[in-house]
């Protein structure tokens, strides 16, 4: 096996990582030891020394190794608009943000609702170390009109389905998607957004929107989808999964929804966990702009609130890449939409772990364990005889956020210049491993 | 900056401001048609004065008119600090007036410059002339005033002090090293 | 004399002390538009771009005459924010102007931060002529120093913002610049037309314009776009004016002095009477005039910008 260098994936024949803190909140695994890996499979968890050892090591002093990250909501923009972002890139994007597998999003052109689009997606993937999961469009061309072809597309490997961008507006036709996706034990990942109140807005409404002049999107425009399609879910008993949550009134809808048993999933992303609209006051669309918006306080404390308690079961990033063209213009002409996917952990790491708001097992959960739960991913587990699938990161290691060094091909992030404590280091996956910078 | 001599005391100042107005009402002969205009700062205090003195002499009514110069000035531009905008008050017609411009110093002549640009944008005067308290040389433009009240030769760093009475509460000119 | 910043973006963070300066050297210049040659050659050498992507006359003169009386060079560049959406972005836009070498740019576009993108983007100094619904500072200011002539002071004044408040721009300028000032605001409309949460600005809302009338010393009535009425927003002309028309009826029963502004164009008989915008309370074309001096006040002063200390001696 090749040497290892940063910012390289190599294929592993030996690997030994040595004197890791192995975190698996699953398996409620806090141990330091040494794992020797052989190929894509971990052969022995104990105290291996290092100078009798024939292969590579890789120091991991200090270091977390934890089941590979899934980041379960990106938009990689393959086929179509590959100016913006391509499998390739965007899977490197989430080796070097510490992710060993991303869900995309349909809302591709053309849309991902045949066969041969998951099936293209799949294959531009299949060598890379990055598991893309597909996640295939709910209605015919992202139209709202008719349902895809669901069954083969679960079975091509859709794991769930969603027209997101947008809602499904009907309601008639959210409960047959959600009925019929059920048959094939697939969620319904809903974009959820009441258009009627929020076409044309730009921002969260409220006093910083008032202050701007710029249209807004009332929150109750989510949470009016929200308690809809906790409704239905309800109702037809099959699995609703809400998308980027943004406000208050939705965690109090699902976390009442939970209580009863509705089998009601939800995610928030680092953003809504960390800005609030006063940030839009710099009319930098190229770092605060996105839909949904980003709301005030009030709704962030909220969202922690709901992280804490299991209201919400996910952190996924939206990764959204745009051109500069498309963000580099007037605040209402620009469009929506930030990068996630490398300052994801960075993020998470300073702004929920280092001020001991959060503990690194709640992290592995929301990050790990719960979005591979939710898309039916095989649970991971850090034992000898597993398949590899690992996220090492490092919690103390402060770096400097620089877009220009970044994989992927988007430059809108607002994390941009930010110090951060907290990097991820590595991922191993399908027998590759990735070392960062 | 220190204060290097005394030039002028206020009774210097007050003899002085005397001969200027008669100067002017000679070479005018009389306060037919005069108007003395000051320049803002100080100018115009000595235009009243001035104004004051004919009235005693001749007996006559002239008018006064104030000008502020700042918007004619040769160097604005960003990175000056910009002086503040104040009324420049002409409340009559200008034009066939016999005009006695008034300043404290004449220097560089480039105030003097700006006035009469000033002056032209409200009329065409039969004359202009120029009463200054003190000319301490330097001149950048070819500028010459027609009543001085005193010469004094300078050197660049130094500067002269005009104090007067209504805003200084004192009549003193002095030369300052700065 | 210095303002803080060498743009003018918004009323919302320019102190009371800077307002303050921009309307006292206004008040100058004001005379200086009474001389018979009402010009000055302060900004000989200036280029001024006036770019004005939303049609908008009034204020367009209001700067170019404005540029002019200063001797400053200026040029016009209109164009629909539609049309720009089609063709060069407003980036391209804001390089164009970088490499012409302005030295301001009036600007007028529907995108609110439109202004602060230009500030941004290119090294001249930016007026923000109207960004959107955002803010419009210069009409505060003239509005101002409108009421500094016609009233004795601004502290404690009530002023009544009449109208459309949601999307006014004139709205937000005024009532940031009239509370720095020390007045009271207030806002008058219907309430699909108030903005969220517009009390946190400091204005209180009186949804009678028979209230706002009876405790206002001012009213400042807005423009109704007449292309707002069946959006839900208000059902018709006829009932707008109807609930908060000023008509003469309702100003006499005014129980103290009111003074009448607008911010032009006026739809007559819709927001405001004929009776009321011709009447002796009505100082809606002194507004006009006040324009002008306030625009030269604020070019003057945004062209000193920062103190630098590398100016020459004047004598």
């Amino acid at each position: 096996m090749p040497k290892l260098n940063s910012d390289q994936t190599v294929h592993i024949e030996k690997l030994l990582l040595k004197g890791a803190r192995i975190l698996d909140s699953a398996h409620k695994l806090d141990e330091t030891a040494d794992i020797l890996i052989q190929k894509d499979t971990i052969q022995e968890i104990s105290s291996i020394p290092s100078d009798t050892f024939k292969g590579t090591v890789l120091d991991c002093a200090g270091l977390v190794v934890a089941p590979g990250f899934c980041d379960m909501h990106v938009h990689l923009r393959e086929p179509g608009r590959e100016d913006k972002e391509t499998i390739e890139t965007g899977c490197a994007a989430a080796a070097a943000g510490g992710f060993t597998a991303v869900a995309c999003m349909p809302n591709t052109k053309p849309p991902l609702d045949n066969r041969s689009l998951i099936e293209f997606v799949q294959e531009r993937a299949e060598y890379l170390l990055t598991d893309v999961h597909p996640v295939a469009a709910i209605t015919k061309g992202l139209k709202g009109e008719e349902l895809t072809e669901m069954g083969e597309l679960a079975e091509a490997g859709a794991v769930a389905f969603s027209d997101d961008g947008r809602p499904v507006f009907d309601s008639d036709q959210f409960r047959r998607a959600l009925e019929y996706a059920g048959m094939f034990n697939r969620p319904i990942i809903e974009h959820s957004e009441e258009l009627s109140l929020a076409e044309g807005g730009h921002m969260n409404e409220g006093f910083v929107s008032t202050q701007l002049g710029l249209k807004g999107i009332p929150p109750i425009s989510e949470d009016i989808a929200v308690a809809r399609n906790v409704l239905i879910a309800e109702y037809v008993g099959k699995p609703v999964h809400i998308a980027h949550v943004s406000t208050a009134g939705s965690v109090r809808i699902i976390r009442e929804a939970k209580s009863r048993g509705v089998p009601v999933t939800a995610e928030t992303c680092p953003h809504y966990l960390i800005f609030t609209d006063e940030m839009v006051k710099t009319f930098d669309p190229n770092k605060y702009k996105m839909n949904p918006p980003l709301r005030t306080e009030a709704d962030r404390l909220a969202l922690l609130d709901g992280l804490k308690d299991g209201t919400i079961d996910a952190i996924a990033t939206d990764h959204a890449p745009h051109t500069i063209d498309d963000k580099d213009c007037e605040f209402d002409v620009a469009a929506f939409g930030i990068i996630g996917l490398e300052t994801s952990i960075g993020s998470v790491l300073s702004h929920l772990v280092q001020n001991g708001k959060f503990k690194l097992p709640k992290i592995i959960e929301l990050m790990s364990v719960n979005p591979r739960k939710i898309l039916g991913l095989d649970p991971i587990e850090i034992k000898a005889g597993a398949r590899a699938n690992l996220t090492v990161f490092d919690p103390k290691a402060e770096w400097t956020v620089d877009p220009t060094q970044f994989k992927s091909k988007g430059r809108n992030t607002p994390f941009d210049g930010e110090t951060f404590t907290g990097k991820a280091v590595a991922v191993l996956n399908k027998g590759m491993v990735y070392l960062g910078r | 900056m220190k204060e290097k001599s005394e030039i002028m005391d206020g009774q210097a100042i007050g003899r002085t401001l005397l001969r200027l107005t008669h100067e002017i009402l000679e070479k005018n002969r009389g306060a037919e048609n005069l108007v003395i205009v000051g320049i803002r700062d100080r100018g115009d205090i000595l235009a009243y004065r001035i104004i004051q003195q004919i009235a005693e002499i001749e007996k006559k009514e002239v008018a006064l008119g104030v000008l502020d110069i700042t918007l004619y000035r040769d160097d604005f531009r960003r990175g000056n600090d910009i002086p503040v905008v104040r009324e420049t008050e002409i409340p009559f017609d200008i034009t066939g007036k016999r005009v006695v411009l008034v300043d404290d110093v004449l220097y560089t002549g480039r105030t003097i410059r700006a006035a009469l640009d000033a002056i032209n944008d409200f009329g065409r005067p039969a004359i202009i002339q120029l009463a200054v308290l003190v000319d301490r040389g330097h001149r950048e433009l070819p500028i010459k005033a027609d009543y001085v009240g005193k010469n004094v030769p300078t050197a660049q760093n130094e500067q002269i002090q005009v104090q007067l009475e209504e805003v200084d509460g004192t009549d003193r000119i002095c030369l300052i090293e700065m | 004399m210095q303002l803080q910043s060498r743009h003018l973006l918004g009323l919302e963070n320019v102190t009371r002390d800077d307002i303050t300066l921009i309307l006292d050297t206004a008040v100058s210049f004001k005379r200086v538009l009474e001389r018979p040659i009402p010009k000055v050659p302060t900004l000989r050498g200036k280029t001024v771009v006036n770019l004005f992507f939303e049609p908008s006359t009034r204020t367009r003169i209001s700067f170019e005459l404005a540029e002019k009386r200063l001797s400053a060079d200026s040029v016009n560049f209109s164009a629909s924010s539609s049309s720009l959406k089609k063709g060069e972005t407003f980036k391209d836009t804001a390089r164009n102007i970088e490499s012409m070498m302005i030295d301001f740019v009036v600007i007028r576009h529907s995108s609110p931060g439109a202004a602060h993108y230009l500030a941004n983007n290119v090294k001249a100094s930016i007026i923000n002529a109207g960004d959107g619904a955002h803010e419009h500072p210069t009409q505060a200011l003239l509005d101002l120093m409108t009421l500094r002539e016609n009233r004795e002071s601004l502290k404690g004044l009530k002023v009544v913002i009449v109208g459309d408040i949601e999307h006014s721009r004139v709205a937000r300028s005024n009532i940031y610049g009239l509370l720095t000032m020390g007045a009271e605001v207030g806002v008058c409309g219907p309430s699909t037309l108030l903005p969220r949460e517009v009390e946190r600005l400091g204005a209180t809302i009186y949804p009678h314009i028979e209230d706002a009338i009876a405790e206002a010393d001012v009213l400042n009535i807005l423009r109704i776009q007449l292309e707002r009425q069946g959006k839900g927003l208000f059902p018709s002309i006829r009932e707008y004016r109807n609930l908060f028309g000023v008509t003469r009826e309702r100003v006499e029963r005014a129980h103290k002095p009111l003074t009448i502004m607008h911010p032009g164009p006026m739809n007559r008989g819709v927001e405001i009477d004929s009776d009321v915008a011709d009447s002796d309370a009505s100082v809606i074309l002194q507004q006009v005039t006040n324009g002008v001096a306030v625009r030269m006040a604020i070019l003057y002063l945004l062209a000193g910008g920062k103190a630098m200390a590398e100016g020459e001696e004047h004598a």
